[in-house]
């Protein structure tokens, strides 16, 4: 009995709790990184179901690949290009948005589920209606009139990638209104009451108090936004008709989809997604010591 | 003590509804239309170019009954998994003293970290080429079966609860399947709502997997029916858009209902906790 409980610990009941959740996480989180570590090492392509092929043992030739290859370099560049314009403006955007809502003000509750909508709503659904609103003769340039870009928004390589970093901005917003409205409740009333008494705006007050106090929310959504820039798919996939003009929006998951499953070099396609989630690690590290920091 | 609403405040509220708004609005008015009209004017309803015909075409094209089954069907399973196992993890997290826990917990963190996405050639293999479940529900659902931070959410409300409670329960003679189920599931029943509504949204809206894994139309869940509809059968369509947005308006139309009828559930402080770690 002593030693079950040194080896199972107190209630070794809870490890029968766990177990199922525990083989999920092992079935469809770690063996699926093994088998993609394996597959990015060698020459790994589909052949029909239970044919012997040899797949040989390639080295770092996949990842060679995926930092030379123009496409791919353009589908990472794409993600930076999706950071710069995501981040602030979703950082002025929500925190505005919440600031406004945190307080006693009529119609709150209509205000908040608005801004939640679009989160809630499958992306499929809101690009349908975004196809309609962007497209050539759409109504966003039959406002524009002569001011309408040419080529048009979906189809102008400057400016697809933006208006998909600005439909995704749109579509999460109300997610990080929820974040910033919890973090401003953590903000404690004293520091604004002696801004007060200091004599200090309303305006300088929010700087000197609202913008520290949230700063743990919004190291979040650095980190929130470089998951969902790494995570793109539909968007890129449905928005700008598979992420073009000619990779002008792919988005690395798109182009790992088209060399894997569409080209057959899953091997390069793993090697994709492997230094993705190392680098989505990094970024998740480095957002932890910031916090930490605080 | 209730201060004067600042009418900036009030404006910037407003302007931020009316453009998360409109699109939705513009969405079922377009799947209204006979003709689509993209002029400003286009965007009142006008009763000369309003029909229900646009649901029609899209039922024709896509089985609206048989794709929203699916949906059901792929959700349903997502719900059941992750309330089933997720709560009796949860529950253990919280609760329960046993070895591999702390390890287990950095797991959770490090899974809602990393996309699922990223590891789609993988999971593919394995499921679809290992496995043979393409064009399955096993297949569809395998990947999302226990919502880690649905997992998050439960051991969180389960930490909150009062320890003297689980104490008498076990001075008592009470099994943990017992304290579980008698004295803390009903307490944290609003949780399990929360959980259950964040769950809901991932397998009802998620299109890359399904559509992976999904050939045979009559597997598809709507979401994946209505992109490829968009993908490839739009251009040839009589009034393309009308259609589109009225499949759109069947696969919102769910979700937006829930969240609006519980949006009490679905407030800051349980959200917030879900991805701070």
């Amino acid at each position: 009995m002593a030693l079950n409980r040194k080896l199972l610990g107190r209630q070794p009941i809870g490890i029968a709790f766990v177990t199922p959740y525990a083989v999920f996480l092992a079935g469809i989180f770690a063996y699926p990184i093994g088998i993609a570590v394996y597959m990015s090492f060698h020459d790994w392509f589909f052949a029909a179901p239970g044919a012997k092929v040899d797949r040989p043992f390639v080295g770092l030739d996949n990842y060679v690949a995926v930092f030379t290859d123009p496409a791919i370099l353009r589908s990472f560049l794409n993600i930076a290009i999706f950071l710069v314009i995501n981040v602030p403006l979703t950082v002025v955007l929500s925190l505005g948005l919440a600031s406004a809502l945190n307080a006693a003000i009529p119609l709150r509750t209509f205000f908040r589920v608005s801004f939640y909508v679009p989160y809630v709503t499958a992306s499929v659904a809101v690009v349908g209606v975004w196809l309609f609103l962007f497209n050539s003769n759409g109504l966003v340039n039959s406002v524009l009139g002569p001011l309408a870009p040419d080529p048009t928004w979906l189809v102008n390589s400057t400016l697809a990638m933006p208006v998909v970093a600005v439909f995704v901005t749109w579509k999460q917003l109300g997610f990080f209104i929820l974040l910033y409205l919890a973090a401003l409740q953590n903000v404690p009333n004293e520091l604004y009451e002696s801004a007060a008494v200091d004599g200090a705006s309303r305006w300088r007050s929010f700087w000197t108090v609202t913008v520290p106090g949230v700063r743990p929310a919004t190291t979040l959504v650095v980190l929130l936004a470089t998951i969902t820039g790494a995570n793109l798919f539909t968007e890129p996939y449905l928005l700008t008709g598979g992420g073009g003009p000619d990779g002008a929006s792919a988005s690395p998951v798109l182009v790992m989809y088209q060399r894997g499953i569409e080209q057959g070099q899953a091997g390069l396609a793993a090697a994709i997604g492997i230094v993705l989630v190392i680098g989505t690690l990094l970024i998740s590290l480095v957002n932890r010591r910031l916090l930490e920091r605080d | 003590m209730r201060r004067k609403v600042h009418p900036l405040r009030l404006l910037a509220l407003l302007a931020g509804a009316l453009v998360f708004l409109f699109p939705f609005y513009y969405m079922l008015i377009g799947s209204l239309q006979t003709e689509p009209d993209t002029t400003p004017a286009g965007a009142l309803p006008n009763p000369g170019n309003l029909t229900a015909r646009n649901y029609g075409d899209i039922n024709s094209r896509l089985d609206l009954g048989t794709t929203l089954v699916n949906s059901g069907i792929f959700t349903g399973g997502v719900l059941l998994g992750t309330v089933v196992f997720g709560v009796l993890a949860g529950y253990a997290m919280a609760r329960l003293h046993f070895r591999g826990k702390a390890l287990l917990f950095n797991l959770m963190l490090l899974v809602q970290v990393i996309p699922f996405q990223l590891l789609t050639i993988p999971l593919y293999v394995l499921i679809v080429r290992t496995y043979g479940l393409a064009d399955s529900y096993l297949g569809m659902i395998l990947p999302f079966a226990i919502n880690s931070a649905a997992v998050f959410i439960f051991r969180q409300y389960f930490l909150q609860l009062p320890r003297e409670l689980f104490e008498a329960a076990q001075i008592d003679g009470a099994s943990e399947l017992t304290i579980l189920f008698r004295v803390a599931l009903p307490l944290v029943k609003p949780a399990l709502l929360t959980a259950v509504l964040l769950t809901f949204i991932g397998p009802w809206n998620e299109f890359l997997w399904p559509f992976l894994i999904t050939k045979r139309a009559d597997m598809q869940p709507l979401a994946v029916a209505l992109a490829n509809y968009m993908s490839n059968v739009a251009a040839r369509a009589a009034n393309p858009y009308g259609a589109l947005l009225a499949g759109a308006c069947v696969l919102a139309a769910p979700v937006i209902v829930l969240f609006v009828v519980f949006q009490r559930r679905f407030v800051a402080s349980n959200l917030g906790s879900s991805v701070k770690g």
